[in-house]
């Protein structure tokens, strides 16, 4: 797949962040973090290990709380909302982890129906089934409904962790480090799932990882973190023209080695 | 993980503070813990198959070795006993003593000590994995409340279980005391239960529910709360575990000595 342009997509905020500090103790993981998610694109967040990618999607999810700043998410304040408010919000954003975090003690199906059972009590068990088959289907991997997760490879793993995600039909998909630890074959096939993920549901996505060919192939924009702030941000090639030392080693490594 | 409803945010944040201050905190989280446990408990929607699942997995994990040692106490109470009341000539009250001491005190208390061995370290390590595993943060994102499924249910199923496996156990001692009996003395099944049993009294019954009630009460709630908070790897679940059942045993022994004070009031 080529890259994405930013071209069609809309121009409408479905996530905005402003000043935007996290600290944890002495370390001052996010510094005055400004950053926007506009409806329709996937945008994907780059940095070293440990720079605060996932703290940043965890605060967005109400996960972790900002210690200051403006954390904006379909029009509600994650930081003000109550907590019933925050569960009505997380219906509408879908969180994929890095582990995939499956229920280990469940069947596939079983961790597909867990969300849907407890947020559509009007579905019948015909529905729900079909609901489930359905997402499963969309990310190929059926015949793995009665399996249990540690049955499961590490890419089936990923994309049962994001057809959980995609059960409750979200408007925003979070992906943290969805191709980490993945062999290059299976990291293709996510990120096509992820671009499929984008085109079939209509989501908007922020998608964390260090892995650049990823980068390349679903964002739309690229955001640099670096010392707690997006230093860069644009399209793929904007982000990477530059002579700056921090940003040049991770297109050198990817792609020169 | 400092989630909204999370009460461990306090003690994980106030790392400066001395000793005492930390170890107030602590109270507090547990004090909101408990309290968000009652609040959810009592809220609609309820999970009752699950409750179900956690009555029969408790009952189940806990079946084989509660029935061993019921049934071993039984006799070596019985044997233990036996001489002290030959002394007396009273070998005939040993039917009502070992009734009464497996009720009030043998059969609350050896439940209490099994299940916070058997089921709170379960709970505990279970919770734990599940926190480290971010499989709790996945259900908070996924917009089901984790607390209502994993702690309600659980600390629910330890407080309606633990009176059922007290009975049970103190039916399984006084078998064991029987058999015991039985050895030395040509005394019936039937008269030694009717012995047994008519020097019981409704307070009895009263006092050990309400213990075995409090004790899978405080097991459930420690082990939830441990495993729930626990953090740092592997490391933390085998501490929360292990710490689960420690306290657990703690709080039971406190518990008895306060409860068989409390009693003690309206015995005569």
């Amino acid at each position: 797949m080529l890259q994405k342009t930013l071209t069609n997509l809309e121009t409408e905020k479905v996530i905005e962040v402003k000043g935007l500090n996290k600290s944890f103790g002495n370390l001052h993981v996010l510094q005055k973090v400004d950053l926007n998610l506009y409806r329709g694109e996937n945008l994907v967040v780059l940095g070293k290990s440990g720079t605060g990618k996932s703290v940043l999607i965890k605060i967005i999810i109400g996960l972790l709380t900002p210690d200051s700043g403006i954390v904006n998410v379909l029009g509600n304040l994650v930081d003000q909302i109550t907590y019933k408010q925050l569960l009505e919000l997380r219906l509408k954003v879908g969180f994929s982890f890095q582990n995939s975090a499956l229920y280990d003690s469940m069947t596939v199906r079983e961790n597909l129906e867990f969300p849907l059972v407890r947020n559509r009590r009007d579905l019948t068990k015909g529905e729900v089934n079909k609901t489930v088959e359905g997402v499963l289907d969309a990310v190929g991997l059926l015949n793995a409904i009665n399996q249990m997760p540690s049955e499961l490879s590490g890419g089936q793993r990923k994309r049962i962790g994001i057809a959980r995600t995609l059960i409750l039909k979200p408007e925003i998909m979070l992906y943290d480090e969805p191709t980490a630890g993945l062999d290059p074959i299976t990291c293709l096939d996510i990120n096509n799932l992820i671009n499929e993920v984008q085109e079939r549901f209509h989501t908007s996505s922020i998608v964390i990882t260090h892995d650049l060919t990823c980068a390349k192939v679903v964002g739309n924009r690229v955001a640099m973190l670096l010392d707690g702030r997006f230093q860069r941000i644009g399209t793929f090639e904007e982000v990477f023209d530059t002579t700056d030392e921090r940003v040049k080693p991770f297109y050198d490594y990817n792609f020169i080695k | 993980m400092e989630s909204k409803e999370n009460p461990s945010v306090l003690t994980e944040e106030v790392k400066g503070p001395g000793l005492l201050a930390r170890m107030f905190l602590s109270l507090y989280d547990v004090y909101k813990f408990i309290a968000r446990f009652f609040r959810e408990a009592f809220l609609p929607p309820y999970e009752w198959k699950e409750i179900w699942r956690q009555c029969y997995d408790i009952g189940y994990r806990s079946a084989l070795l509660i029935s061993t040692t019921g049934f071993i106490t039984g006799i070596v109470f019985t044997k233990q006993s036996r001489p002290s009341l030959a002394e007396f000539g009273a070998t005939s009250w040993l039917p009502s003593l070992v009734g009464i001491a497996l009720l009030r005190t043998l059969a609350p208390l050896l439940t209490g000590l099994i299940a916070a061995g058997k089921v709170g370290s379960s709970i505990g390590a279970e919770l734990g994995s599940m926190k480290v595993t971010e499989q709790i943060d996945a259900m908070e994102v996924s917009a089901t409340n984790p607390f209502k499924f994993l702690v309600t249910t659980r600390v629910l199923a330890a407080t309606i279980t633990m009176p059922i496996l007290m009975f049970y156990t103190a039916m399984i001692g006084m078998l064991g005391g029987l058999m015991n009996v039985a050895m030395f003395e040509d005394t019936s099944a039937k008269a030694f239960f009717t012995a047994s049993l008519e020097q019981i009294t409704f307070l009895d019954y009263t006092a050990s529910t309400v213990k075995a009630i409090l004790f899978g009460f405080t097991i459930g709630v420690v082990g939830c709360y441990k495993g729930y908070n626990s953090s740092k790897g592997t490391e933390g679940v085998g501490k929360a575990a292990n710490e689960a059942v420690v306290v657990s045993m703690f709080l039971i022994f406190i518990e008895e000595v306060i409860s068989v004070q409390f009693f003690s009031l309206f015995r005569t």
